[in-house]
């Protein structure tokens, strides 16, 4: 599959290496080239310098022949605007995202927009845990 | 009207005031505390310190019985999801959202933000007007019928100069409504109606006929 991912965090570099030891091809987009430090040294994927609210940027990043995008940016706004750009503009089959807030997460849900909130997840985790 | 302000930079402020002189009810949701402080000095206590894009704060405002909110925030994405918010969690009839990118017109409209507001576009559209040498200005957009309402000026090397209206060849869906001659009172033009040099047209237009209709218009 191509697969863009917008953020370069721990989150977003550790999914393009996961990615692309699985054989695919990775673009990943970040505001802040220092962020690329994190992608493994034998990367092979792309790395590009960009906003990925920015259509030309995301068209440059290849989001046109994209078989999934992912934003995993730090801010929830950013990351579930930027996957409805994928989503509804460039018609990417597969678009996930990152939302933090729960209640935002819940209400994109009902809209269609399949996001991931990392603190309900991780609260049922630790509770599991607290609990077994 | 119940009037959220999402966001009290610069705009916000001066919207707020505005939209208080008009005699609205207007409650702002500000992220910073100090600007908070600030505008409840100033204006009474009509400012919420929280994000405006947080389901939990606009419900603690009364979101449900708001008829509009307006998100003039500094970043688009934020803008956006504050409207979204309003939109599909509290069903507020009209949204309204500030946008930089001009770009960013097209992926509002699409996710079902009422109306945008374009700071870029607006700055061009003065500049257009003021600058003599341009042909068309837009003066307004009547969005949901796709019509521009635009003015054209009638250069004097227009090959159209001294015909009547019905003989150019104008779009279709394109209507003269106004004609400003250069000396005289403004007219409604008819068919027999003749340009003269200098002439400006105000005409009405569907969006993507507005370059044939500049065509038609000055003959080129």
């Amino acid at each position: 599959m191509n697969i863009v991912i917008m953020g370069c965090g721990r989150v977003g570099a550790q999914l393009a290496e996961l990615l692309e030891a699985d054989g695919h091809s990775v673009t990943v987009l970040d505001t802040d080239a220092y962020s690329f430090r994190r992608l493994p040294t034998n990367f092979s994927g792309t790395a590009l310098i960009g906003n990925g609210l920015d259509q030309e940027v995301l068209k440059k990043a290849g989001i046109e022949k994209a078989d999934a995008f992912v934003a995993v940016t730090q801010g929830d706004n950013r990351n579930v605007m930027a996957a409805q750009i994928a989503k509804h503009i460039f018609n990417v089959p597969k678009v996930t995202c990152r939302i933090y807030d729960p209640l935002r997460q819940d209400l994109y849900q009902t809209l269609g927009l399949d996001g991931i909130s990392p603190t309900t997840i991780f609260a049922h985790i630790l509770k599991e845990k607290l609990e077994s | 009207m119940y009037i959220i302000v999402v966001g009290c930079g610069r705009v916000g402020y001066y919207l707020t005031k505005a939209l208080l002189d008009e005699g609205h009810e207007v409650l702002v949701v500000e992220k910073n505390a100090t600007v908070c402080e600030v505008i409840s000095d100033e204006m009474g206590s009509i400012c919420i310190h929280g994000d405006g894009c947080e389901a939990a704060t606009l419900d603690e405002i009364g979101t449900g019985r708001a008829d509009m909110l307006i998100a003039v925030t500094g970043d688009d994405e934020d803008n956006l999801v504050a409207c979204q918010v309003a939109k599909h969690k509290f069903n507020v009839p009209r949204t309204i959202a500030r946008i930089r990118n001009p770009a960013n017109e097209i992926v509002f409209k699409k996710l079902g933000i009422d109306v945008t507001v374009s700071s870029t576009n607006v700055i061009l559209e003065q500049i257009e007007e003021v600058v003599p040498t341009h042909p068309l200005t837009h003066l307004l957009t009547v969005r949901d019928k796709g019509l521009e309402i635009v003015e054209v000026k009638i250069p004097s090397d227009s090959t159209t100069i001294g015909k009547p209206i019905k003989e150019l060849s104008l779009p279709k869906g394109s209507i003269l409504a106004l004609i400003f001659p250069k000396e005289r009172k403004p007219r409604v033009p008819t068919a027999s109606t003749i340009l003269q040099a200098e002439d400006r047209v105000i005409a009405i237009t569907p969006s993507e006929s507005e370059e044939a209709l500049r065509a038609a218009l000055r003959g080129d």
